[in-house]
């Protein structure tokens, strides 16, 4: 495989307090590619999308060991910092989550708290931002209007713009479309598409059809007898789903399993 | 017969609904038939206008009143909101689980002290360090009825704001700290403003304890019926003078009518407060709608 890799999964175990969540997982996330996390409820789809950009520090109690690198450098080194790393690694969440302000404020905030105070820059990123996150001409008259006034599917792509105007390297989507009505959910999936030339994009989804319609790659996890996650399979998504390796990978899509 | 059930309660939740519109309606008739009389005395512009109370003189001037009122209330205000913000901040995004199911008991329980003790404290610990740290001649002065109130407004601000604070999603707190925002970004500039309408409610409830609060003040305040120049010298609080002044007065007397009169202007300014409070609050919420 002559692709380049973005994120590079090593050895990587998780804990919440005692209990063993992700297993010795090793993963290769290619560049500019869409890669999706699939496998059961409690399988740690979540979890280890969230070791990524370190949000699994939020949970008190979390410990990792392993390691994970984007673009070739480690983010759980000691003189890492985190605020770095989770600029260089976009987030998205299962539900739309703006911020009760503006639809400006919203995709300005990542910016400003890096330190742009110039309006015309910030108008600059806010307008690139929705563009991008194909929101723009739905927008671009209620800037100053609430993000919570937005249908759901529009909140998300707020939520897209905002992650995407701190300039990621890799963007993290975390169901992104599970909480939002078919159309919608159509809609952030030719996003994704679109998003894949200027990003790498990790999207966990326990939804299959939307995993085989929209990721070039598949993970597979599944939990062991201990419930700890472990990754059984990652190949190209045509692979995974019509020729699959591990029987595990086979029962799961066919629906027989999770 | 379920239904029955609900009409007799959609009754009685009514009933008390409507008795506590009542009572609010019966007090104001009340205030305003003993207060209103004050016009066969004294005219109501050099009531509200006027800089010398001496009832005594039958000379009814409530502007020192109301000044010392607002004087007091403020500094506490500009005292409680400042500190009362912080800890709630602290309580709610800071604070380990033991220390918060400490604090905020205790920070509660000091809700339930008697307004006379904190006169008490007030009156020999406070009002003396206020004394010789500003070098006055006494230390019965506005800042230290501001200083008391504070203390007594500070439980509800905290209680309330920390509520408030808690409320807010911990996807909001998520979405910030995706987006590389330390915990203290992401509390200014997320956290604390979709708590706003909360915060905004408890400082509301705040100045209506202060503003409301007569023992304490009776106490500390020096009760000079003089129109304030600083903080740092003897104020009469509305409340104060009605507490201190009731016993003496006869009944129906321009004296008596003048300090119900004194009572419709408190009660009116705390609507007033209370209005805009709900105000704000309601284009707050529109804006986000």
């Amino acid at each position: 495989m002559d692709q380049r890799i973005e994120v590079r999964i090593v050895g990587v175990s998780l804990y919440y307090g005692k209990f063993l969540a992700l297993r010795h997982i090793d993963l290769d996330v290619p560049a500019n590619q869409i890669t999706a996390i699939i496998g059961p409820s409690g399988s740690g789809k979540s979890s280890l999308l969230r070791t990524i950009n370190r949000m699994n520090e939020v949970i008190p109690g979390s410990r990792l060991e392993g390691q994970v690198l984007v673009s070739g450098q480690s983010i759980y080194a000691q003189n890492v910092d985190v605020v770095e790393v989770r600029r260089k690694v976009g987030m998205v969440f299962q539900r739309p989550n703006p911020f009760p302000q503006s639809i400006y404020d919203n995709v300005a905030y990542g910016p400003r708290i890096h330190g742009i105070k110039e309006k015309r820059a910030l108008d600059d990123i806010v307008e690139r931002s929705l563009r991008r996150s194909a929101l723009w001409d739905e927008a671009k008259d209620k800037l100053r209007k609430s993000a919570l006034a937005l249908s759901g599917g529009q909140q998300q792509r707020v939520c897209i713009a905002r992650a995407l105007a701190v300039d990621p390297q890799v963007l993290l989507m975390d169901e992104p479309a599970s909480a939002l009505d078919p159309i919608a959910t159509l809609k952030i999936e030719d996003l994704m598409r679109e998003l894949r030339q200027a990003y790498t994009v990790v999207v966990v989804t326990h939804n299959m059809q939307q995993a085989a319609r929209v990721s070039d790659w598949t993970a597979v996890l599944m939990p062991a007898l201990d419930r700890a996650g472990e990754l059984i399979e990652f190949d190209k998504t045509a692979k995974i789903f019509t020729n699959p390796s591990d029987k595990r990978t086979e029962d799961y899509i066919t629906g027989r399993l999770g | 017969m379920a239904r029955l059930g609900d009409r007799i309660a959609e009754g009685l939740v009514f009933l008390a609904g409507g008795a506590a519109v009542l009572f609010v309606a019966l007090i104001l008739i009340f205030l305003l038939r003993e207060g209103l009389p004050l016009v066969r005395y004294y005219s109501p512009i050099p009531f509200l206008t006027g800089a010398e109370w001496y009832p005594l003189s039958g000379v009814f001037g409530i502007l020192p009143l109301v000044l010392g009122s607002l004087l007091v209330t403020a500094g506490a205000v500009a005292i409680a909101l400042p500190l009362g913000l912080a800890v709630a901040i602290y309580l709610a995004e800071v604070a380990p689980a033991w220390i918060k199911d400490v604090l905020k008991p205790t920070i509660e329980l000091l809700a339930g002290i008697p307004s006379v003790l904190l006169g008490f404290v007030g009156y020999a610990v406070v009002a003396t360090v206020v004394k010789n740290v500003f070098g006055l001649p006494t230390g019965l002065t506005a800042l230290t009825g501001s200083i008391m109130l504070a203390y007594m407004a500070l439980p509800t601000i905290i209680s309330i704001a920390d509520d408030a604070i808690r409320a807010v999603p911990d996807d909001f707190r998520h979405a910030s700290y995706a987006l590389g925002a330390t915990r203290w970004q992401t509390i200014r500039a997320v956290t604390v403003p979709a708590a706003a309408s909360g915060i905004l409610a408890a400082i509301m409830l705040g100045i209506g304890r202060a503003i409301g609060e007569t023992m304490t003040v009776w106490m500390v305040t020096g009760n000079a019926a003089v129109i304030p120049t600083t903080i740092l010298q003897p104020v009469r609080t509305m409340t104060a003078t009605i507490a201190a002044e009731m016993g003496e007065t006869a009944r129906g007397s321009d004296h008596y009518a003048a300090l119900f009169a004194v009572g419709i202007v408190l009660f009116v300014m705390t609507a007033l407060i209370n209005t805009g409070a709900d105000l704000v609050l309601h284009r707050m919420k529109k804006k986000y709608e």
